[in-house]
């Protein structure tokens, strides 16, 4: 075994992993200010994606292509709190659920509906094939770009939940609603909030993913590639979602490259799945997540 | 006036317990099944039996099956396409491996080889809940139908990756029209639909319910939770497993493991929580609303077509009024068809009184 080889596989699955959790983000954030688990993320990375390439094939400066983005998924948030969420308050969670996947099914039409389904070019002026050596290994300059893009937003989005009041207000929703709501925190516009930062999120997201593999119907099933990443790290957890991209990132290009030539190949789907699976044997609430507690 | 059950008096348990203990009942069920016997098989065309009751009565067996395992014992599952592929493939296997067994057998074997993954994979439900299972359930999706994809043993070396059903015989009769095929998935489903009804009444069934509503508390009065979760698996995915080798053998005739992918599961979800969870008639009322909708969006977007719009935008538009109609339907009436059937019985009862 070739140990630079190795380094190589090892800090590109890491960069990768990061890629993850960077959508494995906009789960988590509305996962512990709702408690609902949205299936329709990889939806929002995909419209937003493409709202942002949109404009700028249309010419539009890249400032205001971003301003206008951000300003599209603040009206998207505003609109499924009104339309979706405000009737389904107190539902069953797998209710709510499954009414994420109706909006999944209703955002994926709407974007390619409204945007075209072409494959639109994203060029953030960094080359995605470029890299520079450590020692004998390739390390692909866009991955650490992205990884850095990552890092600073998970920066960004803890000190927004630690310092702001607003970001009090979404820790105090996420643990109890009802206390929340006794000491006067308005439920419907934190859930604005949360919705429209998860929008974000899932802007960077969709603009990272779509430079990358370019902008199309596929990046919005990246989302499956995230839901393993939630799992091992937690649900409820910012940093959970990072350090689990990292092991799901990692541990999916080792796997494929050392186990998958034994097997046939393409394990890369089914993977990190199956590392979830076993961290939740051994941890059913995630690396991070809070611990459930249950009573009678 | 009609529907109405006053005057009939349960005398003994049996009576009490009985699947269907509404006189009416009894009869609007006998009309059903003679209708579904005898009736549909005279009006309909190859068309509506080939593309329409046919893969209905094969999603409803699906929808059958997680009806146990998420409306009865509450677990969620998101891996029922893949179950259906273990069925699918298994019986496939055994025919191909032994020519002569008939394929009534090889599709119990599909769907024993079903239950039995079915119950590895619910193996993680003794140890997590709620959406944790789900996700794990999803291990079990990719994993299976990366099995079937890359392992040619499973499709028996077919070069496209394909497998094509053998023809079937039943006592000497071929199985090879539209006529034959629905009676022969009628009557598994029916008999499945029975079976399901009777084991939800038992004390397995009962036991079900109790872990679904709180495990803990279900323990505490003396439940084997493992047992219980288990068997729920094992009778979902056997039922699963079958509707997988009907899909397969009858719906299809070739099939790819494509054909089992994640949105299968997502659809079978859809039509147990639309359908209603926790009941038989919910899973055919889902699987019927499920596959109605797109053939009617697909018509009315024929219909219009005529005018200057691609197909890709109405493919766009179906996807934004399919989302657009479960959101509705969920806030409308969460619990489901098989609700607004019973609200609808309970209205009949009084009628023409206000009460």
């Amino acid at each position: 075994m070739d140990f630079w080889f190795f380094i190589e596989v090892f800090v590109g699955g890491l960069l990768s992993g990061v890629m993850y959790s960077l959508v494995a983000l906009g789960f988590v954030l509305i996962f512990k200010a709702s408690g609902i688990f949205n299936f329709a993320q990889g939806a929002m990375v995909l419209f937003a994606a493409l709202t942002f390439v949109r404009l700028l094939e249309m010419n539009v400066p890249i400032l205001l292509t971003t301003a206008i983005t951000m300003g599209v998924m603040v009206l998207l948030a505003i609109a499924i709190e009104r339309v979706v969420l405000r009737p389904l308050v107190n539902q069953d969670l797998i209710i709510l659920f499954m009414a994420t996947i109706g909006l999944n099914y209703f955002i994926e039409g709407m974007a390619q509906l409204i945007w075209g389904s072409h494959v639109g070019v994203l060029n953030l002026g960094i080359d995605e094939y470029a890299a520079f050596e450590i020692g004998d290994a390739f390390i692909n300059k866009f991955d650490v770009w992205a990884a850095l893009i990552a890092g600073g937003l998970v920066i960004v989005l803890s000190l927004f939940f630690r310092y702001t009041v607003v970001g009090r207000a979404l820790r105090a929703v996420a643990d109890d609603h009802q206390a929340a709501l006794s000491v006067g925190i308005p439920l419907r516009t934190i859930w604005i909030y949360v919705w429209t930062t998860a929008g974000l999120v899932a802007l960077v997201a969709g603009v990272v993913w779509g430079s990358k593999l370019g902008v199309q119907f596929a990046i919005s099933s990246v989302a499956l590639k995230a839901i393993p990443v939630l799992i091992i790290g937690g649900f409820t957890s910012v940093p959970g979602a990072i350090i689990g991209g990292l092991i799901v990132g990692c541990g999916e290009k080792l796997a494929e490259v050392y186990l998958g030539v034994y097997v046939g190949g393409a394990i890369e789907n089914w993977f990190p799945y199956m590392l979830a699976l076993i961290v939740l044997m051994i941890r059913p609430e995630g690396l991070f997540g809070e611990k459930i507690i249950e009573r009678v | 006036m009609i529907y109405r059950e006053s005057g009939q008096f349960k005398t003994s348990y049996k009576a009490d317990q009985a699947i269907l203990p509404i006189f009416q009942d009894k009869i609007a069920m006998v009309l059903l099944m003679i209708f579904a016997f005898i009736g549909i098989p005279l009006i309909a065309n190859d068309y509506w039996l080939g593309s329409i009751l046919i893969p209905f009565l094969a999603l409803s067996l699906a929808a059958l099956g997680l009806n146990v395992l998420t409306g009865y014992a509450g677990q969620i599952s998101l891996g029922t396409a893949a179950f259906m592929a273990v069925g699918a493939f298994a019986a496939f296997n055994l025919q191909v491996r032994v020519p002569e067994i008939p394929f009534l057998i090889a599709f119990l074997w599909g769907g024993l080889c079903a239950a039995g993954v079915g119950i590895l994979f619910g193996l993680p439900s003794l140890r997590i809940k709620g959406f944790y299972l789900a996700v794990a359930t999803l291990a079990a999706q990719f994993f299976i139908e990366w099995l079937f994809t890359h392992f040619g043993w499973f499709t028996n070396y077919s070069t496209s990756g394909v497998i094509t059903a053998p023809p079937m015989h039943f006592l000497g009769i071929a199985i090879d029209n539209p006529l034959s095929k629905y009676f022969v998935v009628l009557t598994i489903v029916v008999a499945c639909a029975f079976f399901v009804r009777n084991l939800a009444r038992s004390e397995i069934g009962r036991a079900w319910m109790a872990v679904r509503d709180m495990d803990i508390a279900a323990e505490a009065i003396g439940i084997n939770l493992m047992k219980t979760k288990l068997l729920a698996f094992g009778v979902s995915s056997f039922l699963c497993g079958l509707a997988g080798a009907l899909w397969a053998y009858v719906v299809l005739g070739t099939v790819e493991p494509q054909a089992f992918d994640i949105a299968r599961s997502f659809e079978i979800l859809f039509m147990i929580v639309i359908g209603g969870l926790g009941s038989v008639s919910g899973a055919f009322l889902g699987a019927g609303f499920m596959i109605l909708l797109p053939i009617l969006l697909n018509n009315i977007g024929s219909l219009i077509t005529g005018a200057a719009i691609s197909t890709e935008t109405i493919a766009h538009v179906e996807y934004m009024i399919f989302g657009a109609f479960i959101i509705f339907f969920l806030i409308v009436e969460p619990n489901g068809l098989a609700r607004l059937w019973q609200i609808g019985k309970e209205k009949l009862r009084l009628w023409p009184f206000p009460y």
